[in-house]
């Protein structure tokens, strides 16, 4: 029996999705923005973070316990590493493996931010660590252009459904 | 009393707003009138803008010796001085940064920067937080005008970070070609990532 390449291929995939939870997704921006314009009621806590950032490094425990209290409920943590796409193997997957990370982590792979930044939102002026909180259901919306404490980041949770 | 608590809480409500609104009136924008500052630079010496009386402007870049994105756009900032300075435009470097924070920002470790500009540390960090600036490298070109000196441009230096021979559309580049030219910058406002300036800790 010769299994078609398509079949053979998702058979693939549906091993492989498992064993690649942790790794990290190399996306365009309106992949992005796809993702965060679903009508959903689940709360997603976005964090741009970059390896070679102090402050993004140093509140990254914050996100991570922030979905490890949150696990059952409707809220989901992105971290978004603005690394440089040619950094993913070399330096990206090495942290979140040595981190432990278990979070979703995506690299945003865009050169220009002027091509995406304002439609992502127009308040941010560029650095890093940023954290976008959204429920596209009640329409809420938060963005901190500075690193969080533990104690801020859940305050700021507080206000969304979840 | 009674009397007095509509009006008391008015106060109070018009205390609160006016914390409220500060952040998004921080900062300037293109068009604006730019303070000048007095800063020490390397060689202990105040700098301020109105001490370059034959310059027709500035390019203000708030910029460190530690971040990574400050450490790619080092050789293309020492270029916008060789190509601008002659033109009456020079770059004039602020390091904002506290040391406290980030030791490799501090003015010994400044000192290993050997520009041709002036490489100034804000020490109250009071000129970063007038001109807006949130992170390294955050590049303002500023034109004079009579006595003072107005906001052309504020933003990135161009749109490609990691490697120079990949970017496609120089924006300080084109905003200097037309403010040169006396035109306002097509583009006269972009933005780059970059690392947040490292704020005193209150």
């Amino acid at each position: 029996m010769r299994l078609s390449k398509p079949l053979f291929l998702s058979i693939g995939l549906l091993f492989a999705a498992p064993a690649f939870a942790q790794q990290v997704a190399v996306i365009k921006f309106p992949e992005l923005q796809k993702r965060l314009a679903q009508p959903t009621d689940t709360t997603y806590v976005v964090n741009f973070w970059a390896t070679w950032c102090a402050p993004c490094v140093k509140e990254l425990p914050s996100f991570e316990q922030l979905r490890t209290a949150n696990a059952s409920k409707k809220v989901k943590v992105l971290l978004v590493s603005m690394d440089y796409a040619s950094q993913v193997d070399k330096k990206v997957k090495p942290f979140v493996k040595q981190r432990n990370l278990k979070s979703e982590v995506l690299l945003l792979n865009e050169s220009d931010p002027n091509t995406w930044m304002d439609k992502l939102d127009a308040k941010w002026s560029g650095a890093l660590p940023f954290t976008l909180i959204v429920n596209n259901k009640t329409k809420q919306r938060a963005t901190f252009e500075q690193e969080l404490s533990q104690a801020e980041l859940t305050a700021a949770l507080q206000k969304f459904p979840k | 009393m009674k009397k007095l608590l509509p009006y008391l809480s008015l106060c109070f409500a018009l205390l609160l707003s006016s914390f409220i609104a500060r952040p998004t009136a921080d900062g300037y924008k293109v068009g604006d009138k730019a303070t000048d500052f007095k800063l020490k630079n390397l060689d202990g010496k105040m700098v301020s803008l109105a001490d370059n009386k034959a310059a027709k402007g500035c390019i203000v870049v708030f910029t460190c010796n530690t971040c990574p994105f400050a450490k790619a756009y080092e050789s293309r900032i020492v270029d916008l001085n060789t190509k601008y300075a002659p033109k009456g435009y020079p770059v004039v470097a602020i390091n904002p940064n506290d040391p406290a924070v980030t030791p490799g920002d501090s003015y010994a470790d400044m000192q290993k920067k050997k520009y041709a500009f002036p490489y100034l540390v804000d020490e109250s960090q009071q000129v970063a937080k007038t001109y807006g600036a949130t992170r390294t490298p955050h590049l303002y070109v500023l034109t004079r005008q009579g006595n003072d000196f107005v906001v052309s441009y504020i933003g990135a230096i161009d749109d490609n970070s990691e490697d120079a021979k990949l970017v496609k559309t120089k924006y300080v580049e084109n905003a200097m070609t037309e403010i040169l030219a006396g035109k306002p910058a097509t583009t006269n406002s972009t933005k780059a990532i970059g690392c947040t300036i490292k704020w005193k800790r209150a």
